[in-house]
């Protein structure tokens, strides 16, 4: 299926007002962040700034407590499984089975898609990632930078509209990145989207058309300029450690977390 | 409803298919069945007539610990590389979910109770050829799959949960417990349908109850 699913909305992508806590410690606060439909964006920020927070909301893997989140025009709240149609997910960790292969994870994931044409879709997406060579070897025999091209290869399996990488370049070699890179660049050719995390500031540069910043629980946007996003970068703490220290979060009540009115 | 019953049939065939290439479930709690019976057996050393009595509670209490130990499991392997997180962000329903693993669950447990109800009915010296036993078995085993899910799924998130998992499902699940060694105490003493009185019933109020009940929970307990 290289068409796109048909969408009702000017945006890939649209948050407003996106609030995440873990218990007192707030993470995202505030956030608003748009990406059209064609558009990479690369997000960068210092460890526990919330990157994968906002990732696994996007994801629907995490409630946030207030603010709306749509994606693909569809309303993340009421209309989860929908989302979760036109979402591809490459996170952490692989969601890969150790004693299944490539090809019979992807299987598994086809039927929970309900893809039709599942061996002609399994045999592209492994081909695409450049695992078909090993793609009857049980996961738990392949090496990391396998692993993580066959959790790529599942990611695309149900061509998403909207891809979500945390970090997609972890274990990946010189030739993986490339291959990567040639992905995306397709993926937003064809129209569609990606949001990608990453803590290398020249790939994501490169893979993405604009980046952003997460800092304070906010997005901050900047060029295509590896000094300004650096520069954006030093000093950046998360959300709960600025409130913790008292440091001035703009437009917002530091201690209490509320909006200044 | 369909669309309900083709996830599940795919998930569950996938835990059969990892277990086949693992074996790292059935056999080992078969095994652990089999010590528990033949501890009880050295332990208590009942006069003639007297296993019958004792028979139920120690079948019940050996199928109850092989339960936690089976449950124990059901979410590891959706935990090891995160595939847990991948079927949350597929359009998969949470119930889907919910249901395939107290499926397997389910499954897996009958498996292993067949193999160590005939090593128990002649350890202890009770015929197992009752139908109404069985039945008994069949109900308790449900009630035992979805609370054994559902908390297996709460304690997989923590670092303790193979003393959460017991200390969270016996409390909840006394009520099967008992509905089932009362069911059995008269199942194997050759009583029909009828003669097992209120005790079936109870344990089918109770697994209908938590086919509701548990699902729902499920959801609040796997996301953030």
């Amino acid at each position: 299926m290289t068409a796109l699913n048909a969408r009702n909305s000017e945006f890939a992508i649209l948050t407003e007002g996106l609030e995440k806590s873990y218990r007192e410690w707030p993470v995202l606060w505030d956030l608003d962040m748009s990406v059209p439909w064609g558009e990479a964006l690369s997000l960068f920020g210092a460890n526990g700034s919330g990157k994968t927070t906002l990732l696994r909301i996007l994801a629907t893997s995490a409630r946030p407590d207030a603010g709306t989140v749509r994606i693909a025009g569809y309303d993340l709240r009421r209309h989860a499984a929908e989302v979760r149609r036109r979402i591809g997910v490459v996170g952490h960790r692989s969601y890969l089975y150790d004693d299944l292969t490539p090809r019979e994870n992807l299987n598994y994931y086809a039927r929970l898609y309900g893809i039709r044409d599942r061996d002609v879709r399994i045999s592209g997406a492994l081909e695409r990632v450049g695992l078909s060579a090993r793609a009857n070897h049980r996961v738990r025999t392949l090496s990391n930078g396998m692993q993580r091209r066959a959790a790529i290869a599942r990611a695309i399996l149900h061509q998403p509209d909207v891809l979500l990488l945390d970090e997609p370049e972890t274990g990946l070699d010189q030739d993986s990145r490339q291959m990567l890179g040639g992905l995306l660049d397709q993926w937003t050719s064809e129209g569609r989207s990606v949001v990608l995390a990453t803590h290398d500031i020249e790939l994501g540069i490169e893979w993405g058309h604009r980046s952003a910043v997460l800092s304070g629980g906010r997005l901050s946007f900047h060029g295509a300029d590896s000094g300004t996003i650096q520069k954006a970068l030093s000093g950046t703490e998360p959300l709960g450690v600025c409130q913790q220290s008292r440091t001035p979060v703009e437009g917002r009540d530091s201690l209490s977390g509320r909006r200044e009115q | 409803m369909t669309a309900l019953l083709g996830p599940i049939a795919t998930m569950v065939w996938k835990d059969i298919l990892l277990e086949l290439r693992s074996r790292e479930l059935v056999v080992s709690v078969i095994v652990f069945g089999l010590l528990v019976v033949i501890v009880f057996s050295f332990a208590i050393d009942p006069a003639p007539g007297q296993a019958k009595t004792l028979a139920p509670g120690i079948l019940w209490v050996a199928f109850a610990f092989a339960a936690t130990l089976a449950m124990n499991r059901a979410f590891v392997r959706e935990q090891e590389a995160g595939a847990l997180e991948g079927l949350l962000v597929s359009p998969v329903s949470r119930d889907a979910i919910f249901l395939a693993k107290a499926a397997t669950s389910f499954l897996f447990m009958l498996l292993i109770e067949a193999v160590l109800l005939p090593a128990y009915a002649v350890m202890l010296g009770f015929s197992a050829l009752s139908w109404t036993l069985g039945l008994t078995i069949v109900l308790a085993t449900l009630g035992f799959a979805l609370i054994g899910t559902l908390f297996s799924a709460l304690a997989a998130q923590t670092r303790s949960r193979e003393i959460l998992l017991p200390v969270l499902f016996f409390p909840i699940v006394l009520p099967v417990i008992l509905g089932a060694v009362e069911s059995t105490t008269r199942a194997i003493g050759g009583e029909t349908l009828v003669g097992l009185g209120r005790w079936l019933p109870l344990i089918a109020v109770f697994d209908a109850v938590f086919l509701v009940i548990c699902p729902w929970v499920f959801s609040f307990v796997v996301e953030d």
